[in-house]
C-alpha cells in the first residue's frame, strides 16, 4: 500500500498520514491509493506538514503498519543507537523488523 | 581566547533576529520551504531523519566553561540532554523545534555563540588546530588569523550565495591535526625570513570525488590575507559549476581548469583586489592576536613536575592512569605542561556524543585544570590544552568516574563516524552500530593496545562526513538493494602524509565488515617491522596482501 | 531587432537613486558590445561582467537577472562593475527574495525588481538588518574593523 509521512513544520516531529490528519504513530497510516499527490498539496497549503512523501509500505500479521525502506523503518521509531528515545509504539516487535 | 566586542554581539543578536523573523514568515507561511531552506541551514538547521538538527558553530574548535556549560542547557531545555560533537569541531543536537529555534539561538547569543554559516552553500565555520595556542610545533597561534577570517566570511555579502558549501581550515604548523589539505581552501601560517604569510591550497576535499587541495601560493603576506581569500572565492563564485550540485566545489573547478589556470585566474583578481582595497586595517590583527595570549602558565620547579615523577608516583606506566597518560596526553610548548585530551569514544558507545552532564563535568574541570579553556577536536574528542602536568592525577580521576578517560586517542576504538543512517536523512546505512562493535572487538580482544595507531573513519553515504577516504582503514555504508552494505578501504590519511584510501574489493554486510576490519589488522600485525603503523605498512606492502586475506 | 528584454521602470519596487530610471529596455552582454549606442544592458548569470568594464561610462542602467534565487553570480558581477567605477543605475531583477535585500544592496544594487513584489514591511525590516558590517563591499560603508581602529 501507500502511506504518507513528512514531518511537523513546527516541532519537526516525523508525522503519518491517517485519514484526517498527522500521527505521530506509523501503525495510524492508512493506504492513500491515487489521492496521494492532492493530500499532500493541500497539507503543504496549509502547513499542516513539512516536505511530505509518499511510500510504499505493508501491514504485517499482526496489524502493523511497516514502512518498506529501512530509512523509513527508522524514522517511524527513532535511532536504532538510542532506544530510550524511540517514538513510544504499539509495535512491540519493531526493532526486530526494523533493519 | 577570543571575546567579542559590542560589534561582534551587535552582528549575533542582529542574526538572531532576523532568524526570528524567517522562522516567523515560514510559520505564516509568507515563505515556501524552497525559499526558507538556504535561511534555515545558514543558521544551521537542517531537516533530518527524525526532527531538526542544528548545528551550533564552535569557532576553530575553541571555547571556555560558560559556553560549555550553555552547550549543556541548550541539549536539557530544548533538546533530549545530550550533543554530538562533529569533525570539524562543531556540535549538533538532534531534536530541534523550529519554533524553539530563535530561543535557543538568542540564549547561546549570551555567550558569544551563534549557529551561523554552520551549513548553507556559504563560508562555513572555520576549523583549526585542536593544539593550536599549546603544541610544540607551531609557527605561531593560528586562531587569530582563523578569526580575522571569521569576521570577513561572516555575512559575506557577495559570498552567501555560492556554488556549493565552503570549508576553510587554517593551521600553522608542519603537522597537519586539521585534514587542512582536504578543506576547500586550507591555509597554513607560515614564517619566511621572520616574515609572517599564508601558504594557500585549494580545491581539496571528500565527499564523493575526494581531492588532495595543491599549493596555489607559497607566500601571501599576511596583511593581505583576506584580498587574497577575497579572489580564491570571488574566481569560485564566478566559474563552479551551477549545473549539477554534485560537481559545484571547488575542488572540481580546480580540477577541471587546472591548478595553474585557476593560480592565473585568482592572481589577476588578487591584484585587482588590491587596487580595491579590502583587507581589513593591520592593526585588527594584533587587536584579535592580543585575546590569544599565553595563559599565565606556571615556571617555578615545585609547581612544574615532569611526567616520570608524577607516573612514578601514580602506578608507573602500566597503570589505568599510566596508560592514559600515554595516549591521551600531548607535549605542551610550556614546560610542566600537557595537553590532555577528553575521549568520547567510550567501547561501545557512540562517536562524539557527550550528555549534558558530561559536558558540565568538562565544563569545571577545564576552570580547574585548564585556565578556562577546552577544544573541540576533529576526532569528535574534547581537549584540555593547558594541563599542568603535577594536575593529570586528579584530572584523570575525575574523567575516569564519569566514564571520559577511555586510553584510546588514535587508536582503532578512536573511530570517527558520521551519525549515519540512525539520524541523517542522506545516509544509506548506519554508521554508529559498526563503530560500536568493532571498538567492543578490539577491547575484548585486547588488541586495542597490540595494533597501536590506526586511525578508522566511518561514513554512511558518499558525502563522506566520516572522513572514510582519509582513514587508514576507511568505511563507507550503501545500499544495496534496501539492505546496509559496507566498502572497505585501506591506505587514506589527514595528516600532512596526506593520502585517499583504495576500495579493497567487493562490500561487505555488517558482520562482514567487522570480520574484515579484524583481518586486514591481522595482516598488519604479521607484516609490520619494528614501529611500522598500519598506515606504514599499508605503504610498504601495499594492497595485495590485504585483498588476499579478505577474498582470496 | 531582437524582443525588447528587462524590467520597465513600474516594475521596480525600490530604488534608491533620484535620476530619472532609462525609459526604455535592455540589450544583452553580447549586444551591447556590438552597439555603440546602447545605455542598457541586461547580465545574465552566466556572462562576465568585465566584458563591460570598457563602455561604463555610456551606460545608464544594468540590470543583473537571478532566474533562481540561489544562484549568486550575480552578486559578484555588481561588485565588480561599482570597483570599476561603475555609477548608473544596477539592478537587481528576477527571482529576488527579502532576504537577500542587505547582501544585495552591500554589493552595490540599488534598485530592485523582484518577479513577484515584496512585503513591504518585511522589505524594510531587511535593508536594515545590519547596523554594521564586517567586510568592505561596494557600498562603502565604514567597517566594524575600521571603527575599532579609527585615530
Amino acid at each position: 500500500m501507500k502511506i504518507l509521512t513528512g514531518n511537523d513544520l513546527r516541532s519537526g516531529a516525523v508525522v503519518w498520514w491517517n485519514g484526517s490528519g498527522w500521527s505521530l504513530f506509523v501503525d495510524d497510516a492508512v493506504d492513500v491509493g491515487a489521492d496521494a499527490e492532492e493530500i499532500m498539496a493541500r497539507e503543504v497549503a496549509t502547513r499542516r506538514v513539512n516536505v511530505p512523501y509518499v511510500i510504499d509500505a505493508s501491514i504485517d500479521a499482526a496489524g502493523h503498519v511497516r514502512p518498506a525502506h529501512i530509512k523509513d523503518r527508522v524514522r517511524a521509531l527513532g535511532p536504532t543507537v538510542r532506544r530510550d528515545l524511540a517514538v513510544p509504539t504499539a509495535d512491540k516487535t519493531g526493532w526486530d523488523w526494523v533493519i | 581566547m577570543y571575546q567579542y566586542d559590542q560589534y561582534d554581539q551587535a552582528m549575533v543578536d542582529a542574526r538572531v533576529e532576523e532568524f526570528r523573523d524567517q522562522a516567523r514568515r515560514r510559520l505564516e507561511g509568507k515563505l515556501t520551504e524552497d525559499q526558507f531552506k538556504p535561511l534555515r541551514l545558514m543558521n544551521g538547521l537542517y531537516l533530518q531523519l527524525h526532527a531538526y538538527m542544528l548545528r551550533v558553530a564552535i569557532p576553530y574548535g575553541t571555547l571556555n566553561a560558560r559556553q560549555m556549560e550553555m552547550l549543556a542547557d541548550i541539549a536539557d531545555k530544548y533538546d533530549r540532554g545530550y550533543g554530538h560533537f562533529t569533525t570539524r569541531q562543531n556540535i549538533q543536537y538532534n531534536w530541534i523545534k523550529l519554533e524553539d529555534c530563535a530561543d535557543a539561538l538568542a540564549d547561546l547569543a549570551t555567550v558569544e555563540m551563534h549557529a551561523i554559516q554552520t551549513s548553507g552553500n556559504c563560508i562555513r565555520n572555520i576549523s583549526s588546530d585542536h593544539f593550536a595556542g599549546a603544541a610544540v610545533d607551531e609557527v605561531v597561534d593560528p586562531r587569530p588569523y582563523a578569526e580575522l577570517m571569521r569576521q570577513w566570511s561572516s555575512f559575506h555579502p557577495e559570498f552567501t550565495y555560492l556554488p556549493r558549501k565552503f570549508k576553510i581550515a587554517v593551521i600553522a604548523s608542519e603537522k597537519d591535526r586539521a585534514a587542512m589539505r582536504l578543506h576547500d581552501i586550507g591555509v597554513r601560517i607560515v614564517k619566511r625570513d621572520g616574515e609572517v604569510g599564508a601558504q594557500f591550497y585549494a580545491g581539496g576535499g571528500m565527499g564523493r570525488t575526494p581531492m588532495i587541495a595543491p599549493l596555489i601560493r607559497d607566500f601571501v603576506p599576511i596583511d593581505q590575507l583576506i584580498t587574497y581569500a577575497e579572489a580564491c572565492l570571488r574566481v569560485y563564485n564566478r566559474y563552479g559549476r551551477r549545473d549539477n550540485k554534485y560537481k559545484a566545489r571547488i575542488k572540481i573547478l580546480v580540477h577541471e581548469l587546472g591548478a595553474a589556470e585557476y593560480i592565473r585566474q585568482v592572481e589577476e583578481e588578487f591584484a585587482h583586489l588590491l587596487s580595491v582595497g579590502v583587507e581589513p586595517p593591520r592593526d585588527e590583527l594584533a587587536r584579535i592576536a592580543a585575546h590569544f595570549a599565553d595563559p599565565p602558565f606556571v615556571s617555578s620547579e615545585v609547581e612544574t613536575q615532569s611526567l616520570s615523577t608524577v607516573l612514578g608516583a601514580n602506578g608507573g606506566q602500566g597503570s589505568a592512569f599510566g596508560q592514559w597518560v600515554r595516549r591521551n596526553t600531548h607535549a605542551h610548548k610550556a614546560p610542566g605542561y600537557v595537553s590532555a585530551v577528553i575521549s568520547l569514544k567510550p567501547v561501545g558507545g557512540i562517536p562524539g556524543d557527550a550528555t549534558s552532564e558530561q559536558m558540565r563535568l568538562v565544563a569545571r574541570l577545564a576552570r580547574d585544570y585548564s585556565f578556562d579553556e577546552l577544544r573541540v577536536m576533529h576526532t569528535q574528542n574534547l581537549l584540555l590544552p593547558h594541563v599542568r602536568i603535577a594536575d593529570l592525577p586528579a584530572l584523570w580521576a575525575a574523567l575516569a568516574e564519569a566514564g571520559l578517560a577511555s586510553p584510546n586517542m588514535d587508536t582503532i576504538e578512536d573511530i570517527i563516524a558520521c551519525p549515519g543512517l540512525d539520524y541523517c536523512s542522506l545516509a544509506n546505512a548506519r554508521s554508529i552500530p559498526l563503530a560500536q562493535r568493532i571498538s567492543e572487538r578490539f577491547a575484548e580482544t585486547g588488541r586495542t593496545e597490540v595494533v597501536g595507531e590506526l586511525k578508522l573513519k566511518i561514513s554512511g553515504c558518499i558525502n563522506a562526513c566520516g572522513h572514510h577516504h582519509a582513514g587508514h582503514i576507511g568505511i563507507l555504508g550503501v545500499d544495496k538493494k534496501g539492505v546496509e552494505n559496507y566498502q572497505l578501504s585501506l591506505g587514506g590519511s589527514e595528516a600532512e602524509d596526506v593520502s585517499l584510501a583504495k576500495i579493497t574489493g567487493p562490500g561487505f554486510d555488517e558482520d562482514g565488515v567487522i570480520d574484515a576490519v579484524e583481518k586486514v589488522t591481522d595482516v598488519y600485525l604479521a607484516s609490520r617491522t619494528e614501529g611500522e603503523r598500519f598506515l606504514d605498512t599499508y605503504r610498504r606492502i601495499g594492497m595485495e596482501p590485504f585483498k588476499e586475506a579478505l577474498y582470496g | 531587432m531582437s524582443t525588447p528584454l528587462g524590467t520597465s521602470p513600474d516594475e521596480v519596487q525600490f530604488r534608491f537613486r533620484d535620476d530619472e530610471p532609462v525609459d526604455h529596455g535592455t540589450v544583452t552582454v553580447d549586444c551591447a558590445l556590438e552597439q555603440t549606442n546602447a545605455n542598457a544592458v541586461r547580465i545574465e548569470p552566466g556572462d562576465d561582467a568585465r566584458l563591460l568594464l570598457p563602455f561604463l561610462d555610456r551606460l545608464a542602467l544594468v540590470e543583473v537577472n537571478f532566474p533562481s534565487f540561489g544562484d549568486g553570480r550575480g552578486y559578484s558581477a555588481a561588485r565588480i562593475l561599482r570597483e570599476a567605477g561603475y555609477t548608473g543605475e544596477l539592478r537587481a531583477v528576477g527571482d529576488v527574495l527579502i532576504d537577500q535585500l542587505s547582501h544585495m544592496r552591500r554589493c552595490g544594487f540599488d534598485s530592485f525588481a523582484p518577479d513577484k513584489r515584496l512585503d513591504e514591511e518585511d522589505a524594510r525590516r531587511a535593508f536594515a538588518t545590519w547596523a554594521d558590517v564586517y567586510q568592505r563591499a561596494a557600498d562603502a560603508r565604514r567597517t566594524i574593523a575600521e571603527t575599532r581602529h579609527e585615530a
